[in-house]
């Protein structure tokens, strides 16, 4: 269903499992982009909890288009397989003027899996300016265990993205990053459209893996974050190492033995 | 009176640590702050709140991680919380 063409390479793939996000700017053409605000105004049709994606969306039908464009379609293959369920669809709209921004939150439950993620889709069909209060990011925060919007007392966190992108952009996301609509404080409406993708295959090599011994994949999962704390901040390259042992199937790769050093149990008794 | 309340989260349990995270309660109906509205924290320490005025009321326990989730990372640990009083108007 999807295509095998436009895969990520292992360094984007390493990029995704450290920020939890993978930004695409302009990437869907205009003649969709000027479609979309009608045909996402008009109310789309539901999609019942874990459709395939061909029944989900028929052919010809807009998100089907938006989903088969080529750099979309190369990277949802890359992140969750060929034949994902789509779990759920919304449009989101942002009134102009709204006085209210959502409270940083992940979506639905905390979701634990050590070795599988839902992918979500944020489609912006309009230029997103800073005064329309685009999304709000948080990069590095999706393998954090917390609850739905119990993350809300955060207003602001150092190196947070404060999205502005130009028309046709699409977000990939990790389902367990924070994120938030920020208050709209301009005199235009915001759309923005999401589609939540479960995978049905293992998410292991789904990308073009030729570059797997690149030293830009240590690089990436080494990234720290300026929100993060000294001592947590260590825990973060722990788990990303983890996850990319699952999405690899390379149960020795690790980064400066972090991993390697504290799994070490010697069951030979000392000498000493 | 009333309270405007501040919440930095620091780096480190050090009140003198860096702010990497904040946030602004206006009990004065003064000003409405709310989430995703700044990139710049207002101090670069805790200290640096304390030398403008405000009042630390509120630090974040230190809580040893329980056995079998030493690894899991959550909400943000070291959670300081400020308070001005205003003269009601």
């Amino acid at each position: 269903m999807l295509t095998s063409s436009h895969l990520l390479s292992s360094v984007q793939m390493a990029r995704f499992v450290t920020h939890g996000y993978l930004r695409m700017d302009a990437v869907v053409p205009d003649t969709l982009n000027r479609q979309a605000v009608e045909v996402l105004s008009a109310g789309l049709p539901a999609v019942p909890y874990g459709t395939a994606l061909p029944d989900a969306f028929p052919e010809g039908s807009f998100a089907r288009q938006l989903v088969e464009v080529p750099a979309v379609a190369g990277a949802l293959r890359s992140l969750v397989g060929p034949e994902p369920t789509v779990d759920h669809h919304f449009v989101h709209v942002r009134e102009p003027h709204e006085g209210n921004a959502q409270p940083l939150h992940g979506d639905a439950i905390i979701d634990v899996r050590p070795d599988a993620f839902d992918v979500q889709l944020m489609y912006y069909p309009r230029e997103v300016t800073a005064d329309m209060g685009g999304t709000l990011v948080v990069p590095g925060s999706h393998l954090r265990r917390t609850n739905e919007s119990d993350t809300g007392r955060y207003q602001n966190l150092l190196g947070q993205i404060r999205l502005t992108c130009p028309a046709g952009t699409v977000m990939l996301l990790h389902h367990g990053i924070w994120h938030g609509g920020r208050r709209n404080d301009s005199g235009t409406r915001r759309y923005m459209y999401k589609i939540r993708f479960n995978p049905t295959v293992p998410q292991v090599r789904l990308w073009n893996a030729d570059d797997l011994a690149d030293p830009r994949i240590a690089a990436e999962l080494s990234t720290n974050f300026p929100w993060y704390e000294h001592a947590t901040g260590r825990l973060e390259i722990y788990n990303r190492i983890r996850l990319w042992r699952a999405l690899t199937g390379d149960d020795g790769f690790d980064i400066e033995y972090w991993v390697t050093r504290v799994s070490n149990r010697p069951t030979v008794g000392s000498n000493a | 009176m009333r309270q405007q309340v501040l919440v930095l989260y620091l780096t480190t349990s050090a009140l003198d640590s860096a702010v990497v995270g904040w946030a602004r309660y206006d009990g004065t109906g003064q000003a409405s702050p709310t989430t995703g509205d700044s990139d710049e924290p207002p101090y670069p320490t805790g200290l640096a709140a304390l030398l403008d005025g405000w009042r630390l009321f509120q630090a974040a326990q230190l809580i040893p991680p329980y056995p079998g989730h030493e690894y899991d990372t959550s909400y943000l640990k070291h959670e300081f919380f400020f308070e001005k009083l205003i003269p009601r108007t």
